[in-house]
């Protein structure tokens, strides 16, 4: 049994999955095709920590030196 | 969609690769080859020979007699020889013999049980699905069938099979002939080829063993012609040639019924030459030569190798209108200029289409021929004729030339060029210059564009390349200048900046109160394009007027400058006093006027200049070309004010320094051999994570360490900013107060890989020590400074040390380069969008925001709002907060 979320480890900046509304709205915004987006593997240990399915996109927001958040946006793949 | 975004380009599916079949390559052939002649006495090509026109032509007006193109169009087409016996193919040595053995002599099967073969070919239709590389199961299939000492279906008793280089396959003492493994690799059931990782429709193993050999078309080897009118073949041509030739004299002997003897030597001839026809560097093989003993370039070296096809040909590219030579300096040439020599400027042409407006300036060019510097070389008519300008015709081109004409004409002053230094490791290694026509052989250039190409004058040659285009020299002079480039966006700095002199010039004229008069001043300043000198600082007993050097430096500030800094010479006190400073190493410039502190390495200074930057970054490139083209030549007229100079007397120090000097050394060993005493008397307490040898170890290197520090403080003392080295280290132009310790104090401890030196004999590094001696000297602590001299002992230690140096640079170098190319290879087509976002490219984005933060680094102020506080500070005079 793991005692620990992997989000929680400082590290690891936060992941979720995206809603079909928002996830539209970022496609539009970069004038993109799902599959255009950076991808990521389901067995990735995060993507199994939160879940998500293949065919979801998640959303990182990490901690930018310089840009305080930065939003990244990848697909999960198989 | 949206058109914004280019749809995916096509891409290549799949490359299938195959071997060839005798039945393709007769397909294929448009001829049979079977005279080794090449031409008839009239020089006329023989039919079936080895330069048949079926096959291609090379020679002007003759016409394919395949496709009936001219040479330039016709492609070329394969022809044949039809082997007499077949030969071994000699790139596919080592599967023929991994198949020989994995197969039956007497059957032919895999020797495999079915279940085996089945399992096998199971795991490589798995594999194929996953897209991985068969290579292993293979060579496992191999492996298992080479135990078998039966066939498991005809029970025949396998024999070992040895192959000896280069092509011949010993079964049990008896040669096997390439008519015999055929046979064998024929009779392979296509089921068993498969297991074998194999595709019977494309590549059966037979087709290893050559019975028909396809003929290159001539396009692939094409003969010269010689000036004395003697035709010389390419070597593929002379390798044919020998081929047919022993296959005809093999034909006839076996017609004849030659003895077997001589047929199996007219075999394993014809075996040598297909084979060094394929690869002439087969190991155990005598290379084939030229008559002049040169080795002949077949198949295999014309693929091969750095100046092969690929390599060379393909991925490399050579271009026209480039030149190359020595670089050196000319300090009073602007930073986006580069001094061409006559003779490469006499060569370089531009060309210029001739319009009513420029009619008359370029028949002046071409009536000047190609003699005189600002001329002509080539003429091109508007038919496109293309004529060279001689001495002999420019009076009569001169007057032919009309509107619609182009006149290559010769490289001039302004014309703008690319200059590039190897290796190009960064953007910045190729710039766009304009020309200034100089005399000499040499290519000038500003010593402050030497940090982005890496320059120095040591011999170093750089290339130039003249843009041919209006386009490209627009966008060159946009992009590519080298004011464009000052700023580097690797860290938003200037990487443009003075370096030596243009550092010690300004030290030595901003330090101080320098009392400057007019005449000084004036020729200070008399490259810059200053009318007006300020009010003098202060007035002489006489009442001369006299100027300091901040006010000569403030001259050539942009107006309007705010900066403050602490300088290179900066002492890093605890609370800085800023405008208090005691040591003048607080920079302050208001509104362009220097108030007080001094110019060295952190306000001018490639890499760092602060000054160089705050005008790039307010002003603008043409400022900030400017500033570094102006600061340079007062820096140079600075330093040959003063004068700076370096000898041998600089690294002399007191007898009483050297005294201490000698005593903190002497007591430095004293403590290390307290510390071996104590680790030999196992009283040494190991630091925490090592063991009681390391620990000894690094607390003798920590000591000596110290001890060299402490003679430098001594030295340094001694000497103070009148001594030169010391003012080039602390202004930053060059060197370090390490160098000067070095060369006046104590060289100190020398090191192979972090340790103290430890090789050498059992026990020792020198005859000259007792075994097991942990001393400061018997493991390269060298006492004496550069100006003492070493002795014997220091000095072998000091090459030792010296050599891993020049080791560590070349392996250093080699390694982060292939590094560097991987990396570029594999980032090559990013590329930032007008979103913001990174892209390859399939529009597959890579980065949402360029750097998480989209900021162009040139453009920033290190992500500081410090140009904002200081609008706010102007306007409300108040600090923000």
């Amino acid at each position: 049994m793991r005692k620990f979320s992997l989000l929680d480890h400082q590290l690891i900046p936060k992941h979720e999955i995206m809603l079909e509304d928002e996830l539209k709205s970022v496609l539009k915004q970069y004038a993109i095709e799902k599959e255009q987006l950076p991808k990521i593997k389901v067995v990735d240990p995060v993507i199994q920590e939160i879940g998500a399915q293949v065919g979801d996109v998640v959303k990182i927001t990490r901690i930018s030196q310089t840009a305080d958040e930065a939003f990244y946006y990848r697909l999960v793949i198989a | 969609m949206n058109n914004d975004i280019p749809s995916i380009p096509k891409r290549v599916g799949a490359i299938k690769f195959g071997l060839i079949s005798p039945r393709e390559v007769r397909k294929m052939s448009v001829t049979a080859i079977i005279t080794a002649d090449t031409y008839d006495d009239d020089g006329y090509p023989i039919d079936m020979g080895l330069m048949d026109l079926r096959l291609g032509v090379i020679d002007p007006g003759l016409k394919c007699k395949t496709c009936g193109s001219r040479a330039g169009e016709c492609p070329g087409h394969f022809g044949h020889i039809d082997l007499v016996a077949p030969v071994i193919h000699v790139g596919f040595n080592k599967t023929i013999r991994k198949t020989l053995r994995s197969v039956c002599r007497n059957c032919s099967r895999l020797l495999l049980d079915a279940s085996k073969k089945q399992e096998f070919l199971d795991q490589l239709n798995t594999c194929k699905e996953m897209g991985h590389l068969p290579d292993n199961i293979i060579n496992e299939v191999f492996k298992e069938a080479r135990k078998s000492k039966t066939c498991p279906y005809c029970s025949t008793e396998q024999l070992e099979i040895k192959f000896e280089k280069p092509s011949d396959y010993i079964e049990d003492g008896h040669k096997l002939t390439p008519t015999e493994i055929r046979d064998r690799f024929e009779n392979i059931p296509d089921e068993d080829v498969k297991v074998l990782g194999m595709d019977p429709a494309s590549a059966r193993p037979e087709w290893m063993i050559l019975t028909v050999l396809p003929v290159p078309p001539v396009t692939v080897r094409p003969s010269i012609t010689l000036e004395s009118g003697q035709r010389s073949e390419d070597d593929l041509t002379h390798k044919l040639v020998d081929i047919i030739r022993i296959n005809q004299r093999f034909q006839e002997n076996r017609d004849a019924g030659a003895p077997q003897l001589i047929i199996e030597d007219l075999w394993e001839l014809l075996q040598y030459h297909v084979t060094t026809f394929f690869d002439n560097e087969v190991s155990g093989v005598p290379p084939a030569r030229h008559r002049s003993g040169r080795p002949l370039k077949t198949l295999t070296q014309r693929l091969k190798g750095k100046e092969g096809r690929f390599r060379g040909s393909l991925s490399g590219k050579r271009v026209n209108f480039s030149a190359r030579t020595v670089v050196s300096p000319d300090p009073n040439l602007s930073i986006n200029e580069v001094g061409v020599p006559f003779a490469i400027a006499m060569h370089m042409t531009i060309p210029e289409k001739v319009t009513t407006r420029n009619l008359e300036l370029l028949r002046m060019y071409v009536q000047r021929g190609n003699g005189v510097h600002p001329g002509a070389n080539y003429a091109i008519r508007d038919d496109g004729r293309r004529i060279r300008i001689s001495e002999t015709n420019k009076e009569e081109l001169a007057e032919k030339i009309e509107v619609g004409w182009t006149v290559e004409r010769q490289l001039m002053d302004g014309d703008i060029v690319l200059f590039n230094r190897q290796p190009s490791l960064h953007k910045m290694s190729i710039m766009a210059h304009r020309v200034k026509v100089l005399p000499f052989k040499t290519f000038r250039l500003n010593p402050a564009v030497c940090p982005p190409y890496n320059a120095d004058f040591d011999g170093d040659e750089m290339n130039m390349h003249v843009l041919q285009t209006e386009e490209s020299r627009a966008e060159a002079s946009i992009l590519m200048q080298v004011q464009e480039n000052i700023l580097s966006p690797r860290f938003g700095g200037p990487i443009i900046g003075g370096i030596h002199d243009h550092i010690s010039g300004l030290f030595l004229l901003t330090r101080n109160e320098n009392r400057i008069t007019k005449n000084a001043a004036l020729e200070l300043l008399r490259k810059s394009d200053i009318r007006d000198l300020p009010e003098p600082a202060s007035y002489s007993e006489e009442g001369e007027p006299l100027w300091n050097g901040k006010q000569i430096f403030s001259q050539i500030l942009p107006k309007g400058l705010y900066l403050e800094f602490p300088a290179q010479a900066c002492f890093k006190c605890d609370t800085c006093k800023k405008k208090d400073c005691e040591y003048d190493a607080y920079v302050v410039i208001e509104d362009g006027e220097m108030l007080q502190g001094t110019i060295d390495e952190q306000a001018i200074g490639a890499f760092k200049g602060k000054v160089l930057d705050k005008v790039m970054k307010e002003y603008g490139s043409e400022a900030g070309a400017k500033f570094v083209d102006d600061f340079t030549r007062l820096a140079i007229r600075g330093v040959m004010k003063t004068g700076l100079s370096f000898g041998i007397s600089d690294e002399d120090i007191p007898v009483t320094a050297k005294v201490q000097i000698g005593n903190l050394l002497n007591e430095a060993e004293a403590r290390v051999q307290k510390l071996i005493e104590a680790y030999e008397a196992k009283e040494l307490e190991p630091l925490p994570g090592r063991t009681l040898d390391e620990t000894i170890e690094m607390k003798i290197m920590q000591e000596l360490g110290k001890a060299r520090d402490q003679t430098g403080n001594i030295a340094g003392k001694q000497l103070g900013l009148e001594n030169s080295a010391v003012l080039m280290a602390k202004s930053g132009a060059r060197g370090s107060m390490l160098n000067l310790t070095q060369m006046a104090a104590c060289v100190g401890q020398q090191a192979v890989r972090g340790e103290r030196i430890r090789r050498g004999y059992a026990g020792r590094t020198l005859p000259h020590f007792d075994k097991g001696d942990l001393g400061a000297d018997a493991h390269g602590f060298v006492k004496a400074s550069y100006k003492s001299g070493l002795n014997p002992t220091e000095y072998f230690f000091h090459a030792i040390g010296g050599r891993e140096g020049l080791v560590d640079t070349a392996v250093r170098t080699s390694q982060s380069g292939y590094l560097q190319r991987r990396l570029v290879n594999a980032l090559q087509d990013l590329e930032v969008q007008y979103d913001g976002s990174v892209r390859e490219t399939r529009g597959v984005i890579v980065q949402f925001k360029y750097g998480e933060d989209g900021i162009d680094s040139t453009k920033s102020d290190y992500s500081k709002p410090e140009a904002i506080h200081r609008i706010v500070r102007r306007v409300t005079g108040k600090e923000v907060n």
